[in-house]
């Protein structure tokens, strides 16, 4: 009987969590989306990360997911809870976005090859390429009076950043949302399937 | 043997030209493994002895810190080559140039798990709106005196285009009329155009002169605008017969800059 008790009380207080979890989560509350590790665990609790695995649960059957992107390199083995504190936690799509649906969220193809082409030549270059690279390789995509534009809003958005010498390397965005080896992959993979035909 | 002053000459010498190399290296993403990390130390070695003055272990100093940053570069270096992410620039440049956009589109698709958010009002946009808010002039204060943006933009009667050279003196209606087929011969199956591809043109004024056109055209019911603005695009597409424009319909001003620089940009794009 009080372990039924003790039960519907845990159960009772995990449900607050997530509701307290979604609401952090979805809505921005700061210039940039999404919520620091520490801020997680002064809202709900040092074991906010057992909340967000109920959470990402849920959202799994309407095709979302809470995501973790770590300072720095993604741990190899389970992540410790300071590495947790520091990372960064965002709702994103778990599966993947169809040409159509993102002509709505206002991207031509255009432009989503013109990003695809900027985010993997950068990963080629180490993290890091010049600017004009960028421009010449895009050049090839895109008609020559947009690269310019297109690279702005680019760095608008958050997916890649400028310094003050002209070179441009991956920001917050592309971090949060592209999974960047499954791009590189993807893109070598392709390679071999034509060499396989050849 | 140098003396001690020829020394210490030399030896700042050779060290800024350290500082300049590893400068380089880190400003213009250079290669980090042309500075001979060893080959440095030694020299920095060899002269460390005579620095006696603040400025001159500041210089010493400042070499080993950029010498410092090249090593990280060059572990940085190692460590992405130990990476998966590793791969070889120039096969995945090729491989991009060789991949047509919607290919390439629809494999970033597969890659790309778009960040879910409600904006709302938080404490920094609420912080930026009052910073707006307290920089607003009253209303009275900004019917009574003309922003200088204004007065800088002026405006351009028919007559003052044809003293400019810009316009001819051909009868205006005709010219619109003659204008209006041309944007409809070259819309082709679409039933539009790219604003900048129908009024750039080979030169600046050229350019001008169509933009000011089309603004007639569009105004005169002979074409509209279609503005995309999260794309950055807009498109002009005629109309077949002209529209009149209802009195009752609110109309809206829809300004378009064509800068110089925006010219030198398209003609650069034309030409590639």
């Amino acid at each position: 009987m009080e372990e039924g008790r003790t039960g519907l009380r845990k159960k009772a207080y995990y449900t607050r969590q997530i509701k307290r979890a979604t609401h952090l989560l979805f809505y921005r509350h700061h210039r940039k989306p999404g919520v620091k590790g520490w801020e997680l665990k002064r809202k709900l609790g040092s074991d906010y990360p057992k909340v967000l695995n109920v959470l990402d649960r849920h959202l799994e059957n309407l095709d979302l997911q809470v995501k973790t992107v770590f300072e720095g390199e993604k741990p190899a083995e389970k992540p410790t809870l300071e590495q947790l504190d520091r990372a960064r936690f965002y709702i994103t799509l778990r599966g993947e976005l169809t040409p159509k649906e993102t002509k709505m969220m206002g991207w031509r193809i255009d432009d989503i090859a013109g990003l695809a082409t900027s985010i993997s030549y950068i990963i080629s270059k180490k993290g890091k390429a010049s600017r004009e690279e960028v421009e010449e390789l895009l050049r090839n995509k895109l008609p020559g009076w947009r690269v310019g534009t297109n690279i702005d809003r680019y760095i608008r958005y958050g997916y890649l950043a400028e310094d003050e010498n002209k070179q441009l390397f991956l920001d917050w965005r592309t971090r949060a949302e592209i999974d960047q080896k499954a791009l590189v992959d993807l893109l070598l993979g392709t390679e071999s399937e034509e060499k396989s035909i050849g | 043997m140098p003396s001690k002053r020829q020394m210490k000459k030399l030896g700042s010498e050779h060290l800024q030209r350290i500082i300049d190399l590893c400068k380089s290296v880190e400003d213009r993403g250079l290669d980090p493994f042309i500075v001979d990390v060893d080959d440095i130390i030694a020299v920095v070695r060899k002269y460390f002895p005579v620095w006696g003055l603040p400025e001159e272990l500041c210089l010493d100093a400042e070499a080993i810190h950029r010498l410092a940053s090249v090593i990280k570069l060059q572990s940085d270096w190692v460590k992405h080559q130990s990476t998966s992410l590793y791969t070889d620039p120039f096969l995945l440049e090729d491989k991009i140039r060789r991949l047509d956009k919607r290919e390439l589109a629809n494999l970033f698709l597969k890659t790309w798990h778009s960040i879910v958010e409600l904006e709302q009002i938080s404490p920094y946009s609420l912080a930026g709106a009052i910073k707006y808010w307290e920089g607003l002039l009253p209303m009275s204060e900004r019917w009574q005196r003309p922003s200088p943006l204004e007065r800088e933009i002026g405006s351009a009667t028919r007559e003052d285009m044809i003293r400019e050279r810009i316009l001819t003196d051909k009868a205006f209606s005709e010219e619109l009329e003659n204008f209006w087929e041309e944007l409809k011969q070259r819309v082709g199956e679409e039933g539009r155009i790219r604003y900048w591809d129908f009024i750039g043109a080979g030169t600046y004024p050229e350019t001008i002169r169509r933009a000011y056109m089309t603004s007639f055209l569009v105004t005169y019911g002979y074409a509209t605008l279609e503005v995309y603005r999260l794309e950055d695009e807009i498109f002009i597409k005629p109309f077949e017969k002209p529209v009149s424009l209802q009195a009752e319909e609110q109309l809206v001003s829809i300004p378009v800059s064509v800068s110089f620089e925006e010219w030198m940009r398209w003609k650069k794009g034309e030409q590639d």
